[in-house]
Formats: C-alpha cells, structure tokens, sequence
C-alpha cells in the first residue's frame, strides 16, 4: 500500500515541476519584458529600467531565476499583482472561497441528478427513458455553457424576473464575512432573508456550471451500471428473491460507484475551466473571473500565479482521487 | 429457389471494409443525422457567398436590431433579424459556420498529425524518450485544457490562428496517447516481427506497417475532437481571446451579447445554438463512428 502511494505521489513531482516551468516561462515568453509591461505606455529611461530589472533579479541567468522562482513558490511568494500591488496569493485565496462554494453547489447538483438519471437508464436499458436521459446528457455534453448561461439569464432574470443576474448577494444585505462561504456567512447572520437571497444569485450560476459534469457523470453512471447489471451476484441476488431496487442500491451501486465516484474526482478540472466562463457570465467575484480579467488588463503576476495555483489545486485532487481509487479498489493497487 | 441461390451466393462474398463500415455506421439513427447536419454546415459554408444576398460585414444602419422575420417589426430581408450595428444574423451564422469547421479542421489535422507522430516515436522508441514525452503529455493533461489555452494564447496574443494552435497543443496528449497504446500492442504481433526479419526500416515499420493498424480509434478521437476544438474555440471567441470582431465567429458573436439581453433575444439565442447544434453533431457521429469502427462492439 506505501509502495503505490510513494509511486503516485513519484509521478506527481515531475508534473508539478513542469507546470512551474510553463509558468516560468510564460512570463518571460511574452514580447516586452516584465519592466515595460509594469511601466505601460509611459515609458521608462533606461537606468531606472536596468534598477528595476535587478531589483526583481531578471538581470540573472534563466537557471538562477527559476531556482529563485521554485524558492519563491515554496515560500509562497508568487509576486505581485501589478495592478492592485496586492500578493497574488493573498488575492487567490480572498477570492477563493465564492469558487470553491461555487464549484461544490455545481458538483452536488450534478451529483444528486446526473446519479439517479444514470441508474434510471442502466435499468430501462433501451426504453424511452434510457433515450431521454442519453439524449440529455449528450447535449448536455455538447453544451456551449457561457451560451446556456445567458439563455437561463434571458429565461429567468429577464422574461420571468425570478433570479438577480450578477453577483453573490443583494445590495440590501450586510453580511459579515467569518468563514468566506456566502451560504455559511448569510446563515450565521442576524439579517433576515440574507439567505434567500445568496441562494437566489448561487442558483443560476450553479445550474450552469454544474451542466457538463452532470452529463458526465450520467454517461459514466449508466454504463457502470450496464456492467454491474450482468454480473452474477447481481444474478444470484436475484435468485434469492430480493426486490429489484434492493438489489440495484444495494448490490449494484455499491460496485459501479467505484469508477464514478473517480469521474466526479476527475471533474474538478472541468470545474475550473467552467468558472472562467460562468463566473464572468454572471459577475460571480471567484478566481475564474479574476483571472481572465487579469489577462485582460494584462497583469502577468497575477496571471502566472493563478494558473500555477489552480493547476496545483487540479493535480492535488487527481491525485487524492488516484489514491483513493487505489485503496477501494485492490486490482489497480497490485496491478502496478 | 433461384432465390435462395442469389442469397447464398451473396452471402459467400465478404463485405468489404468499408462497406461492413458503412453497415454498422447506417443503423446508428442519431450518427446519421449528426452527419447529415455537418453536411448541410459544410455546403452552407462553401457556398457561402452564394446563399447568402448580404455580407457578413455591411452595416444596415436604419435597421438595427430588427426582430426575427416572423416577430412584429420582423423584415424578410433579414430572417432571423439583425445585431446591434443592424449586420443581418443568418448571413453571419453561414460565414460563421466556415470560421468553425476551419478552426476543428485546422485543430484535428494539427493535433492529429503532430500526435500521431509523437505518439509513433514514444511506443516505437521506448525507454527515455517514451518517459520523458509521457511525462510532457502527464503535465499538458494536468491543465484543465481552457484555462492552458488561455496561457498559450496570453503568450501568442489573440486570434483565431493563435487559438487554433492553443486547442491544438491541449488536445495532443489524446492523440499521443492512443497511438503510443496501439503502436505497443501491435509492435508485438507476429505480422510486425514478419516485417522487420524480412528487412523493413524503421520507417517502413512505423508508418506503413504499424500505423494503418492504429487508425480506428484515432478516427474516433478525431470526429470528437471536431467538437472539442468547435466548443473550446467559441469560447475563447466569447471571452475575446479567439477570433476578433468584427469577424462572424459564433462565439464571438455572443461576446457582447450579454448587454443586448433585455432588448434583442434573437442577438443571444441564434450563435449559440449554432455552436450547441454543430458540437451536438459531432458527437454523434463520433460515437456512430466508434461503435461502426470498434471490433469489441461488433456482433
């Protein structure tokens, strides 16, 4: 068991290291070096510019820089933003919290509806509903989600005026922030319908990132099941007589929830490059929208920092999920 | 009885590959329409220029924001209305569709070509370089693939070409992959040692022996990349990245959509399901594609 996490967590370092590298190198690839960018349009003169250049030891040897760089990440010191003079790191982990709050109301609606769409149709294999459900989730799949966004806004926020279309919480609300999650902190407080109104802007938001994981997750759960399905303690489960939906919860799900629950793991990216697109969408102030705005206003610290940070985050968690996958299933753990 | 003479002497003739192909792929209901879909994209696409009386650029300044034809204040001129600048939409939905099936061809034969080779060299070459392009492929793969063309695409600056080449490199490990599985697989199997102890060079082994026998998933993975490549360039187009306005790009269409959402729906509804209808084909074909062309699914 030590040996197969020694070696998971072996293979994970060179992949860590790569990704400092791309985003080593990202900065210095980008035409103009960091100095210029920091002085816009203004200009600089030229001693000024070569002070700065060994103030932020850019005057060194690449190796020595990046030897720098990895010390800095370790020290968590991933630079400056250049626009608010803030650390990257500290303004990663400010907005963190309403990503994180965002991609967990995203996986649980995925979870709690594309699980059971997915059994429904493993056990009507080739009915109607089995159509209906595959059909769904491969729209769902195919679905252009910054588009899906807005026609849920023109739907609900514009025609029925049901939901807000930007933000975390109404103007109307102060709510003191204690543990970053807006749900948490809304119900902590004293204000009266804080709540109701964080759930109302979540909603949409959720919804739309939780489209493509949820057709995932459908997908993998049918053909788990398929599998479970023709097995021969499902068989002999049924032999014994026991009702079919005791035997599908307890007999079947047991074993197909092994490689969906790895696919929910696995989702995490999908996440992350969805809240780029629905954070901006529905002005949600997390990481997604921070980084493209960054790019945007062309501050490369920032940018630099925030994928470096959310490929950690990405990796991080293939990895718990390969690891878990190794513990619950005993053939992947000897078989390497 | 002549009868059952025909069918005897028809059955005794092997259908050919492309034919038993053909069988498979013609039972598959939703592959068929799926590529009948991309059909009529592609034909609208080439012959764009002649379908369409407007062009994708000319501004109608006195008819901005006109409805659908069928809505009040609708026009027949411009079906399915006009955008801010008063541009008539379907005309800018056909050049559009040229845009996308340009960006999936230009991704897939990148990703595809590039993938294959490198994919070739890994299972062929083994030892070092097999680990150090595997370990290459592991780090692109860690990278949620949009948020890696976002970085690629910081480095090379906006614009379809520079997103193209961004999907492109996201989507190489795929391809890699594959072929790296299959060239292993198939490098042990008796045909191949035949080959190689009869005198066939290295790449006589790799590109004429191996490869034709690699081909069936790396099909699959190309239609299904088609869609990828579509999905991911038009959202690179709405976050601005990709192709730049005023170029009738269907996710750069929707970029500035979002202010128009009160007043004009048609502006927002028409690109995008554009963009979902087309990846949706996709789709379906690539999965008609892999249950014709996957031996395990076969009767």
């Amino acid at each position: 068991m030590l040996n197969f996490f020694l070696k998971r967590i072996g293979v994970v370092i060179p992949t860590f290291i790569g990704v400092t590298l791309l985003t080593f190198s990202l900065i210095r690839l980008i035409p103009g070096d960091p100095v210029e960018l920091m002085a816009g349009e203004r200009g600089i003169d030229p001693a000024r510019h070569a002070q700065l250049l060994a103030e932020m030891g850019l005057d060194k040897p690449l190796l020595v820089q990046y030897w720098n760089y990895l010390v800095g990440i370790f020290h968590g010191d991933m630079g400056t933003s250049l626009v608010t003079r803030e650390p990257v790191v500290k303004e990663f982990f400010t907005l963190f919290p309403a990503t994180l709050e965002l991609g967990l109301c995203a996986i649980i609606i995925a979870v709690l509806i594309g699980l059971p769409a997915g059994i429904i149709a493993a056990v009507r294999r080739g009915k109607v509903t089995d159509y209906t459900v595959m059909g769904m989730s491969l729209t769902g799949y195919s679905m252009p989600i910054f588009w899906w966004g807005l026609l849920l806004i023109l739907l609900f926020s514009v025609r029925l005026g049901w939901t807000p279309v930007s933000g975390r919480i109404s103007e109307m609300f102060w709510v003191d922030e204690v543990t970053g999650s807006m749900l948490v902190d809304a119900f902590l407080s004293d204000e009266k319908g804080a709540l109701l109104s964080t759930l109302h802007h979540l909603i949409l938001p959720a919804i739309v990132l939780a489209t493509i994981p949820l057709a995932v997750i459908a997908r993998m759960t049918r053909s788990a099941m398929l599998e479970v399905l023709r097995e021969d303690y499902v068989l002999v489960a049924r032999a014994k007589g026991l009702a079919m939906p005791l035997v599908i919860c307890v007999h079947a799900l047991r074993n197909a929830l092994i490689p969906v629950i790895t696919v929910i793991g696995l989702q995490v990216g999908v996440l992350m490059a969805g809240a780029i697109l629905t954070e901006t969408i529905f002005s949600w102030p997390g990481i997604g929208k921070w980084l493209l705005d960054s790019i945007r206003r062309r501050d490369y610290p920032s940018v630099q920092g925030g994928i470096l940070l959310v490929s950690c985050l990405v990796i991080l968690v293939n990895l718990t999920v390969d690891l878990f996958y190794g513990v619950v299933n005993p053939r992947i753990r000897h078989n390497r | 009885m002549s009868e059952m003479v025909q069918t005897a002497v028809a059955e005794s003739v092997p259908p050919g590959p492309l034919q038993e192909f053909w069988g498979y792929f013609r039972e598959n209901r939703g592959a068929l329409i799926g590529f009948s879909f991309i059909v009529a994209v592609l034909l609208a696409a080439l012959f764009a220029n002649q379908l369409t009386p407007h062009s994708p650029y000319e501004q109608y300044r006195d008819y901005i924001l006109t409805p659908p034809a069928w809505q009040d204040g609708g026009l027949w001129r411009f079906p399915l209305g006009t955008d801010e600048v008063g541009r008539d939409i379907l005309t800018r939905l056909i050049h559009g569709g040229r845009m996308s099936l340009f960006i999936g061809m230009m991704v897939v034969s990148l990703s595809l070509l590039l993938g294959t080779m490198i994919g070739l060299i890994a299972g062929y070459a083994k030892g070092m370089t097999d680990t150090l392009i595997m370990r290459a492929m592991d780090i692109i793969m860690a990278l949620p693939s949009l948020l890696l063309a976002l970085a690629i695409v910081t480095i090379l600056g906006p614009g379809l070409i520079n997103a193209a080449i961004a999907i492109a490199i996201t989507y190489l490990p795929h391809y890699v992959r594959i072929t790296r599985a299959s060239v292993i697989t198939e490098s042990s199997k008796d045909y191949v040692t035949a080959s190689r102890v009869s005198g066939a060079g290295v790449w006589r082994l790799m590109f004429i022996t191996i490869l034709p026998n690699c081909m069936a998933p790396l099909i699959v993975q190309a239609s299904l990349g088609f869609s990828n490549a579509i999905l991911d360039a038009a959202a690179l187009g709405f976050i601005g990245l990709g192709a730049q306005p005023p170029s009738p790009e269907w996710g750069s269409m929707l970029s500035g959509a979002l202010e128009f959402i009160q007043r004009a729906w048609w502006v927002v509804t028409f690109p995008g399901l554009m963009i979902l209808l087309t990846v949706l084909a996709f789709n379906l074909m690539g999965d008609g594609l892999r249950d014709a062309l996957d031996p395990k699914m076969k009767r």
